[in-house]
């Protein structure tokens, strides 16, 4: 019936999660770190539909999470990108470590 | 048909194809040096998640994906990256000083996620998933998600707005 | 799931196939003598001038973001449109909030001469 048990799907969640997160630390600019972002949101989209389909197959709300959840991705890197942006024509950088605007 | 499905384990296939396009993806887009094929990682890393929603049984997502990741955001990023042509830093080291630190970090957090993923018994229900996805989503849409349907407009307005002001070239003219 | 995109599946193995075969066939059939002319980027053709990352304008960024918010609202209102029949008829008052909200930020940008190309 299911070729796939549910816990290769969180497992491959679980690497893509723990791949974006290390992007989002380890990178210097801010566009590896939204990059590092997104993966981790991919990650709990899988979670999500993974779930619907094995746990609540009937129950459409796993998907109006997963749509909402890419939604909210578009919006965060839309704006997100826009902020390095302006900040690249103000300070010709968008290295993270740089942008110490607010500490003095 | 041209296969068996019954004899040929294809659905497994399909999934470690999709597998090492997602991953190989993902580390392909936390190591690559140049910012600008780390963003072609991610297209590809998009590509396998999307294949993945059709192992799910939920086409509509895999299409969604497609057209919002794949199509939007990766070119977004693409864009964004082109703007800043210095960000694409070739040969220069894109890792900050505590990349080593974070590294043995994730591969703890990723050996404690399996543990969990594979010692809780999960509820799997046998069941298949009923009707039309795409019509079962619109009524949940006008239905019992109706506020988060119209929160996201406004969520999607607010982007837009923020993105123009943000992203304008007359920014720079006034300030300048 | 699968066995309704199998014809996909198919199609895609397909399309991947023959370009390789004639990728490879051409590769062994091929004789092999470069020379600094047919290495140019255009053969023949005008030598490249400058780098080839040159800066891209912002405006590209923008016209980008409206694509994306707008490819969103076609993800939600094509369910709604599939519905759309078996759905009351106050409803459609909802779709049509729904669009008048994203329409203000474009009408935003546009009053802002975001959409004005210079």
């Amino acid at each position: 019936m299911m070729p796939i048990p549910l816990s290769w799907w969180l497992t491959v969640s679980a690497a893509l999660f723990s791949i974006g997160v290390y992007g989002a630390l380890s990178r210097k600019n801010a566009i590896g770190i939204l990059m590092g972002i997104e993966l981790v949101l991919n990650a709990v989209n899988i979670n999500l539909v993974a779930f619907w389909r094995y746990i609540a197959p009937t129950d459409i709300s796993g998907q109006v999470f997963a749509i909402i959840v890419i939604t909210v991705a578009a919006a965060e890197a839309a704006v997100g990108l826009a902020i390095i942006i302006a900040l690249y024509r103000r300070r010709q950088t968008a290295v993270v470590d740089d942008l110490d605007l607010l500490k003095n | 048909m041209p296969f068996d499905p019954s004899q040929i384990p294809i659905v497994q296939i399909v999934f470690f194809v999709m597998t090492a396009c997602a991953i190989g993806g993902a580390i392909g887009v936390v190591s690559s040096p140049n910012l600008f094929h780390s963003a072609l990682y991610l297209v590809l890393s998009l590509f396998g998640v999307a294949g993945y929603y059709v192992l799910l049984s939920a086409g509509f997502l895999a299409v969604v994906q497609l057209m919002v990741y794949v199509g939007a955001i990766a070119i977004l990023i693409l864009f964004a990256i082109m703007f800043a042509r210095r960000l694409m830093g070739q040969g220069e080291n894109q890792n900050n000083q505590q990349w080593w630190l974070s590294l043995p970090i994730v591969m703890i957090l990723f050996a404690v996620l399996v543990g969990v993923v594979n010692t809780v018994s999960w509820p799997v229900s046998g069941a298949e998933p009923t009707g039309d996805t795409v019509m079962e989503l619109g009524h949940a849409f006008l239905g019992s998600y109706l506020i988060p349907f119209e929160v996201v407009s406004i969520l999607l307005s607010v982007a837009l707005i923020g993105g123009i002001f943000l992203a304008r070239e007359k920014v720079e003219a006034e300030e300048a | 799931m699968l066995q309704e995109f199998e014809f996909l599946g198919v199609l895609g193995a397909i399309t991947l196939t023959i370009p390789v075969v004639t990728l490879i066939i051409a590769w062994l059939l091929r004789p092999k003598k470069p020379n600094p002319a047919k290495q140019e980027t255009y053969e023949s053709g005008i030598k490249t001038i400058g780098d080839t990352w040159v800066q891209f304008k912002a405006q590209y960024y923008i016209y980008a973001i409206i694509f994306v918010v707008f490819d969103i609202e076609a993800v939600f209102l094509f369910p709604f449109a599939v519905a759309l029949r078996q759905l009351p008829l106050y409803s459609l008052i909802w779709a049509i909030v729904f669009i008048v909200l994203l329409f203000d930020g474009l009408l935003y940008g546009w009053r802002k001469g975001a959409l004005h190309w210079n």
